[in-house]
Formats: C-alpha cells, structure tokens, sequence
C-alpha cells in the first residue's frame, strides 16, 4: 500500500495553516464561480491562474488552490441549475430536469442538500479512485518512449471531441488550429523561427495563458453583449430556499442506489480521455433514468433524478484528474486549464510528478480530501448564502469578469501585446462558439502542440526517419487504434449526447464548459 | 452558409500555413525531420477539414442581428484601446472607462454604470493592488 503511505505525506504537506486556508478559499469561490451563470468551472480557473502565477505562490499551494476551485465548481453548477432552470456551468445541465421541478414543488432545500451530499460522494469516491488508479497509470507511462507518447497525443485529440461531439470535422479543426498556434515562435531545436513574419513578439510563441483566458473568459463576455436583455435576471423570490435544508433520512436511503450508480458512471466517464464531467453527468442520469424510472417521474422532479448526475459530474471531476497529473494529457477544458498552470510553473505532468515532485501530486490530493469536506461543510448549511450570490446581475458580474481578465493577463508580462492578444482571442473564441467548433481541443493544441513534436522529431532522431517506428510497440499500436476507434465511432453512432428538452439553444450555448 | 464560408476560408488558411512552413528557414543544426514537416502535415489536417466543413455544412447557426455583431465589435475595440491607453492613463482611469462602458452596454442606466465602472476599477485595486500586491499599470499620477 505504497499510495497510502504517499498519501499519508501528502496529507503532512497539505496541514499546512497556508495551504488550509488557499483550500478554504479555494473551496469558497469555486462554490461562488460554479453558481453564477457566465463563469464555470474552465473559465473561472483560467482567470486566477495568471493571478496565482504573478502573486509567487509555490507549485503545491498554487494548483490546492486552483483544483478547489474547480472541485468547489462542481458544487455551484447545481444551485442555479436548482433554483433557475438555468445550468451555473455545463456539466450542471443534466440537474436542471428533475432539480429545478422540485424546487417548484417547493423542495428546493432538499433538492439542494441531495445534491449537495450526492456530490460530496461522487468527489469523495472520485478522489480515492485517483489515489489508486493514477499509479498504476504512472507504471503503464514509465514505459513509454517518444513514439509511445506522441500516438497518445494523437489519442487524446481524436477522442477529445469525443462522444459529444456534433461534428468531427470541426473537433479536428479546432485541433488544428491549436496546434498551428503553438508551432509559432523559435523552434526549440534547431533555432529558426516559424511563422513569426519578424514580429518580435511572435518569437516566444503565444502564451497558452492569454490564449486561454481570451478563449475562455473574454469571449464569455461577447455572448453576455450579443444576448443582452434576453435573460432577465431574478427575483428574490426564486433565490429564497423553500423546504427543509436537511433531507429526510427516508429520501437519502431511497437515493443512496442512485448516488453510487452515478459515481461509478461518472469517474470511469472522467477517467476516459475525452470525457469531462459534462458528459459524466448526462451518462449517469440516462442510466439513472433507464434503471429506475419506474413510475415514470423523472423530470417531474425525482430525487433521484439530481443525485445521480450530480455525483455524476462531482466523480468525473476527480477521474479527469487521473490522466492529467499521471500522463500530462487532459480530457476536458477545466484539466487542460489546471495542466496550463502547471507547465507555467515549470511543473511537467507525467510519470514523473509523480517521482521527481510526489509531495506536489500527493499535497494536492490529500487537499481534495480536506476540501471535499470543507465543501460538504459549506453547501448544506450555507446553502442559503451562495443561493443570493445568483442575484449579482450580469451588467455588474461581467464587467468585473472581463476586467478581472485583463488584469490577470497584464501580469503576466505587463504588455500591451498581452492584452491585444487576449482581445483577438476572445473574438475568435466567440466565433468559434457560435459556429459550434468546440475551443477545448484549441486549447489543448496550443498546450500540447510542442511536446508533441518534440516526440514526434525525438522519434524519427532515434529511428533515423523511419516512419515505422512510430508503430513498432504493442502499446502504441493499441494506442493508434484506440484513437481511431475514437475518432470514427461516434460518426459512425451519429450525435449521442443531445442537449436535455427545456434548454433553449441559447442557454445550451451560454453554459460554461467544463 | 456559414459553414461553407468559414470551410473555405480555412482551406485557403490551411494553405497560406503550408506556404509559410515553406519559408521557415533551415538552420545548420537538423535532424532528420526538421522544423518543416509537423507544421505541414498540421496544414493538411487543417486544410482536410475545412474542406469537409464546406462540402457538409451544419445547420445555419443563430447569428444575431447586425448591430450586436456592431456591438461585440465595438466592445473589441475599446479593449484594444484599454491595451494601448494603459501604460497612459494608469489601470484606475483605463479601467474606470472600460468597466462604465461595459455596464453601460450590459443594460445599466448611465449612473449606475459610472458607479458600477468606479466600483470594479477601485474594488480590484484594492483586492489586487493593496492587499495581493500585484503590480498595475502606473498611470501619470502615480496609480
């Protein structure tokens, strides 16, 4: 039982009155971030880390601090999805269909509390997954070469667009794009630059930061401008939490199946690549609902019908942290955020994390345990707080949002340049989005785009151009079909995941991804 | 529409890319795959899917109507000239403009958005500035 005795370590660098307190706070304003419409959980961290970046903080407390958030955004995707009908972040989608019923029974203290302890489990199980599974991943990765490591590459992008995907073609291109961003600037090889028609500027490349933050937040920011008045935003009425913020002990045995279906569902959904909680949500309430909806009620407002994707989502969260910290390949927008804060900070994920910096990987999970139960601590009987929260309007959040941005992305480098950039990639990132060419494999392009090269160029070094090296290993044979297969199934099975009836294709549009 | 527009234009971007890894200039220092060949075969990638973008096009996506395309555009640029106006002006007063402006458009009345605009621009100095010490943009009196 090596990882526990890891764990016990982490748990002796994570105890720190420092490193408590960013969890706390961590915990705090991912609550906040995942309950307000217009910032989720990928937009939400990709705004703090250039601040976490520029205020000096260390490897481990920077991403305890960064990973609360997200995991403190699982939990505040479900407030609004509850109250509103409006979903906080995507993967709060699925809560809206029996959630937001509920709370016009007048159920809405129980509905949030089932969620709250659904997803309190979801994350609990998720994280002792991660404890146990991202080890064995380490032992598979330590046999990896160049060759290995670039079919995952290939892997991770094929399936990114993954079963959600509408439209491969546009996954792939999104890819694309990506990847051609992160080709400019000086080649690390040989020297030359590449595409950077003598701009200066262009030589060091393009932050992945200021491209993340422009995709991600500032094109946030054009929706609310494009759909302006088209929300309005509402009432103390609806914010006021009807029924009992404590579940009857009735209700959460008759949940408790549900919850622990939904978790299972939603950390094998995480753990895939190409899968964010998004989808680990809506794989568990379809289960959920095919297994036992036997009277027909969900969607008139099951409790089932919100633990199950709740825990869902809360799992998937965890799971995607498996292949991020043990293979340095993300599966959704959020971890690709949380890799990009790592690689800032001179931080490689990958097998070896978790040898050259274990006290970082095992600090940080054993800050999930202690912020798992901070969060649990915070949502049953705070519930009432973070429900008001919803009633900042708009005109005021996002103002401060995009302003927020800037001055995140101006520390970086306190240029001008900076900034231009993250204008042009908020266009381009609203564009995209109205075109329905997901942004995530972007990001992930301009983030992986030079490893994989490198592996790639390392490869034909070793094999001295020889084509067929790149599929001389069991594991990276396997490795090429599975990214096949991934790529070609869900054309192949048409569009799997739909958005749920009751979702105008606005909100689905405006619904932060995860 | 759109798709077959937008298809096309990445094919003929996916070309100027091809054409410009053509430009990069070879360096006395090579291995066998050089600086060349991943951007190229990225250009083929891309160049491959615009082209089924513009043989398959999705439904017509929602566009909106001609002046919140103004309006996303506008808001473009006034953030480009916060880019620019900063080293000027400072963060406060940038800020200040940029925050009113952005309130304003969001649906604030005109007093509301002055005090929305004051109310970000002096709440992040403060959170950020004084209490975080991250560094601003110094205008000419100082903040």
């Amino acid at each position: 039982m090596e990882a526990l005795s890891s764990l016990a370590d982490g748990f002796s660098v994570a105890f720190t009155l420092q490193n408590l307190f960013l969890a706390f706070v961590g915990c705090f304003l991912g609550t906040i971030i995942g309950a307000l419409p217009g910032l989720g959980p990928s937009n939400g961290v990709a705004i703090l880390i250039p601040l976490a970046f520029t205020l000096g903080l260390p490897a481990t407390p920077a991403i305890i601090l960064l990973t609360s958030v997200y995991y403190g955004a699982m939990y505040g995707g479900r407030i609004s999805s509850i109250l509103l009908n409006i979903p906080g972040d995507e993967p709060a989608m699925m809560t809206t269909l029996d959630g937001y019923p509920m709370a016009m029974k007048g159920h809405a203290g129980e509905a949030l509390a089932i969620s709250g302890i659904a997803s309190f489990i979801g994350s609990f199980v998720a994280t002792w997954g991660l404890v146990f599974l991202a080890p064995v991943l380490v032992a598979i990765a330590l046999l990896f070469g160049p060759a290995e490591y670039f079919a995952l590459y290939v892997l991770a992008f094929a399936t990114l667009g993954g079963l959600s995907a509408k439209n491969q073609a546009k996954s792939a291109l999104a890819a694309a794009i990506g990847l051609g961003i992160a080709m400019i600037g000086v080649d690390g090889q040989t020297g030359v630059p590449r595409f950077s028609f003598g701009e200066v500027h262009l030589y060091d490349g393009i932050d992945f930061l200021v491209a993340i933050v422009g995709l991600f937040a500032v094109s946030e920011v054009f929706l609310f401008l494009e759909h302006r008045g088209e929300r309005s935003g509402p009432g103390e009425d609806k914010v006021k939490i009807t029924g009992r913020i404590m579940p009857p002990v009735s209700m959460l045995k008759d949940t408790a199946g549900a919850t622990g279906r939904g978790t299972m569902i939603g950390f094998v959904a995480g753990v895939l690549p190409g899968a964010g909680a998004s989808l680990g949500s809506f794989l568990a309430y379809a289960f959920e609902k095919k297994w036992s909806d036997k009277d027909k009620s969900f969607g008139t407002g099951n409790p089932k019908g919100i633990a199950a994707p709740e825990a869902g989502n809360n799992a998937s969260a965890g799971g995607a942290l498996v292949p991020m910290l043990a293979l340095g390949v993300p599966g959704s927008g959020t971890t690709a955020v949380l890799l990009a804060m790592l690689l800032a900070l001179n931080i490689t994920p990958g097998p070896l994390l978790f040898t050259q910096n274990a006290d970082v990987v095992w600090g940080l999970i054993a800050a999930l345990f202690i912020g798992n139960v901070m969060l649990l601590i915070m949502n049953l009987p705070l519930i009432a707080l973070f429900a008001r929260v919803l009633l900042i309007p708009v005109r005021y959040l996002m103002p401060a949002v995009a302003m927020i941005s800037f001055v995140s992305v101006y520390g970086i480098s306190g240029s001008t340049f900076d900034i231009t950039m993250v204008v042009l990639f908020g266009v381009l990132g609203w564009f995209l989005r109205k075109i329905e060419v997901p942004t995530v494999p972007v990001v992930l392009g301009i983030l992986l785009g030079n490893a994989m090269e490198v592996n790639l160029r390392r490869e034909m070094t070793i094999s001295n151009g020889d084509l067929w090296a790149l599929i001389d290993s069991p594991i990276s044979i396997v490795l090429w079909l599975l990214a096949i297969g991934g790529f070609v199934f869900p054309i192949v099975m048409g569009q799997i995941r739909k958005k749920p009836a009751g979702i105008s294709a606005t909100e689905k549009e405006m619904a932060d991804p995860d | 529409m759109t798709d077959r527009i937008f298809g096309g234009a990445m094919v003929l971007l996916a070309a100027f890319f091809i054409w410009a890894a053509y430009q990069i200039q070879l360096s006395f220092i090579t291995d066998p795959l050089g600086p060349r060949a991943f951007p190229i075969v990225i250009g083929v990638v891309l160049g491959l899917c615009g082209l089924v973008i513009a043989v398959k096009p999705d439904p017509e996506p929602g566009w909106p109507a001609l002046s919140r395309i103004v309006e996303i555009l506008a808001a473009a640029v006034i953030f480009f000239g916060y880019g620019q106006l900063l080293p000027e002006l400072g963060f406060l007063i940038c800020t200040f403009i940029v925050g009113a402006y952005l309130a304003w458009r969001l649906g604030c009345g005109l007093i509301e958005a002055i005090i929305a605009g004051a109310a970000v621009s002096i709440g992040i100095y403060v959170v950020f500035h004084l209490i975080l010490g991250l560094s601003l943009a110094r205008g000419p009196f100082g903040f």
